[in-house]
């Protein structure tokens, strides 16, 4: 087994939920951008603004519950541990060294040290998302929240950074798997066809 | 006895079917994004169900006596910006002279006040920020009179569920009872040391800074207490009816 179910679902679901938060995200900061751009319509979600924060406030439900089922699952079981750590920064070097020269093997069931980093940055990026979206989404009840990320207005910039992470992330994470497609069934179904830990 | 090759015409029409429909379903998905609360699809009826579910957690995180930040004179925003459903030149002139604010509702006295006699109960004055549902914020500088003032004053039955507002532009908005009994919620009168400018709710608005600016209507005409939730002009399109922050 490579991929556990419990990872597998909450893959899935976050992949659904992701999409909402991103789509009508860019519907909201279209109605006020803070840089010199808009997204184009077909990117966004929810048709006008309010439709859009309907979207954002109801998959908020599904992306945190998904997410914290998930952290609670990564770290009771080992599967952080075991997959993401150690990152030696030696070897973080040389496979990305690698992969810049398409040089980076893909290992069945084993993360290269790329791997292990990008996987680790995006968590920190949902939990920097999370929380900076709570800070913007209750700046009054949640006033101490808003002083940790330096007052409302940078609030909003530090949510729209982290979702910059995320949306960078996976246009990366979709572009290896249309270059490695056999990594997609696995998260589907779990297993692999190449035997376990062997190199390709 | 079944043979295959006698069902297969069939078995290969029910496997076109059945992709007709996965791929009909993966369709289905990408029209979500025509879901926006204005059509009556089961995805809006969702939806609109989580935006009240949103309305009971906001009404939960709401503490009646946290107060929002306050700021000094010199960050207030000026001129403080103008934002509506129409455009500036369209905001109604209102004649002080015959401007009355009505009351209604579940109130003892409900005899209409004149700016002057509003003029007469204890004011108050704040600076706080205001906080667009667009993102933007504005710090303004409002003074008046507490709309919990008011309601006491107006003998408002505080046990019964809503506020709400009419407005002179056609605006209305409403405040659950907790939100309006807030002691920042303030029925503006001036900005600043001045009369309100008719771009910001001339001559009676709401200055609510625990909710996002939308609640905070503008050109106050008539205020009423109730039990049945009146909603608003963006509540009933779609806004979060709470919208708290």
């Amino acid at each position: 087994m490579i991929h556990p179910l419990a990872v597998r679902a909450a893959h899935w679901v976050n992949a659904f939920a992701m999409t909402c938060m991103l789509m009508s995200g860019w519907t909201i900061y279209n109605a006020s951008p803070i840089l010199p751009f808009q997204f184009p319509a077909w990117m966004t979600l929810g048709g006008w603004l309010g439709g859009a924060i309907a979207w954002h406030f109801a998959a908020m439900w599904l992306l945190v519950a998904n997410g914290l089922l998930y952290l609670l699952y990564g770290i009771a079981s080992g599967h952080f541990r075991r997959e993401f750590f150690p990152i030696r920064a030696s070897e973080l070097l040389r496979d990305a060294g690698r992969a810049l020269r398409l040089r980076l093997p893909h290992e069945v069931g084993r993360y290269n040290a790329v791997q292990r980093f990008a996987y680790v940055i995006v968590l920190l990026f949902g939990v920097l998302v999370v929380a900076s979206g709570l800070a913007i989404w209750k700046p009054v009840q949640l006033a101490w929240l808003v002083g940790l990320f330096g007052g409302f207005d940078f609030a909003r910039k530090v949510h729209f950074a982290a979702m910059a992470g995320i949306a960078g992330f996976i246009a990366i994470h979709l572009l290896l798997v249309l270059l490695v497609p056999r990594t997609l069934l696995p998260m589907v179904i779990g297993r692999a066809r190449v035997p376990h830990r062997t190199a390709s | 006895m079944i043979k295959l090759s006698d069902h297969k015409k069939q078995l290969v029409n029910l496997e076109r079917r059945l992709l007709l429909r996965s791929s009909l379903s993966i369709g289905a998905l990408s029209m979500l994004s025509g879901c926006n609360l204005q059509n009556d699809d089961q995805v809006d009826k969702v939806l609109w169900a989580l935006s009240r579910w949103n309305d009971r957690v906001q009404a939960r995180l709401f503490s009646g006596s946290r107060l929002a930040p306050t700021y000094a004179a010199s960050q207030v925003t000026k001129p403080f910006p103008f934002n509506a459903f129409y455009p500036e030149f369209d905001a109604p002139q209102v004649d002080l002279s015959s401007w009355r604010l009505e009351v209604s509702g579940l109130v003892a006295d409900k005899t209409a006040w004149t700016a002057e006699r509003l003029r007469t109960l204890p004011q108050a004055r704040q600076i706080t920020r205001h906080i667009c549902i667009e993102g933007w914020s504005a710090v303004g500088d409002w003074r008046g009179l507490p709309l919990k003032t008011f309601l006491q004053r107006i003998g408002a039955d505080t046990t019964a569920r809503f506020v709400g507002f009419k407005c002179a532009d056609r605006y209305h908005s409403s405040l659950d009872m907790a939100s309006a009994l807030h002691p920042q919620t303030l029925l503006a009168l001036d900005s600043g040391n001045e009369a309100l400018p008719t771009a910001n709710g001339f001559p009676l608005r709401l200055s609510v800074p625990t909710k996002l600016g939308f609640k905070s209507a503008k050109h106050v005409a008539a205020i009423f207490v109730t039990n049945t939730n009146p909603g608003g002009y963006w509540e009933d399109q779609g806004y979060n009816w709470f919208s708290g922050i």
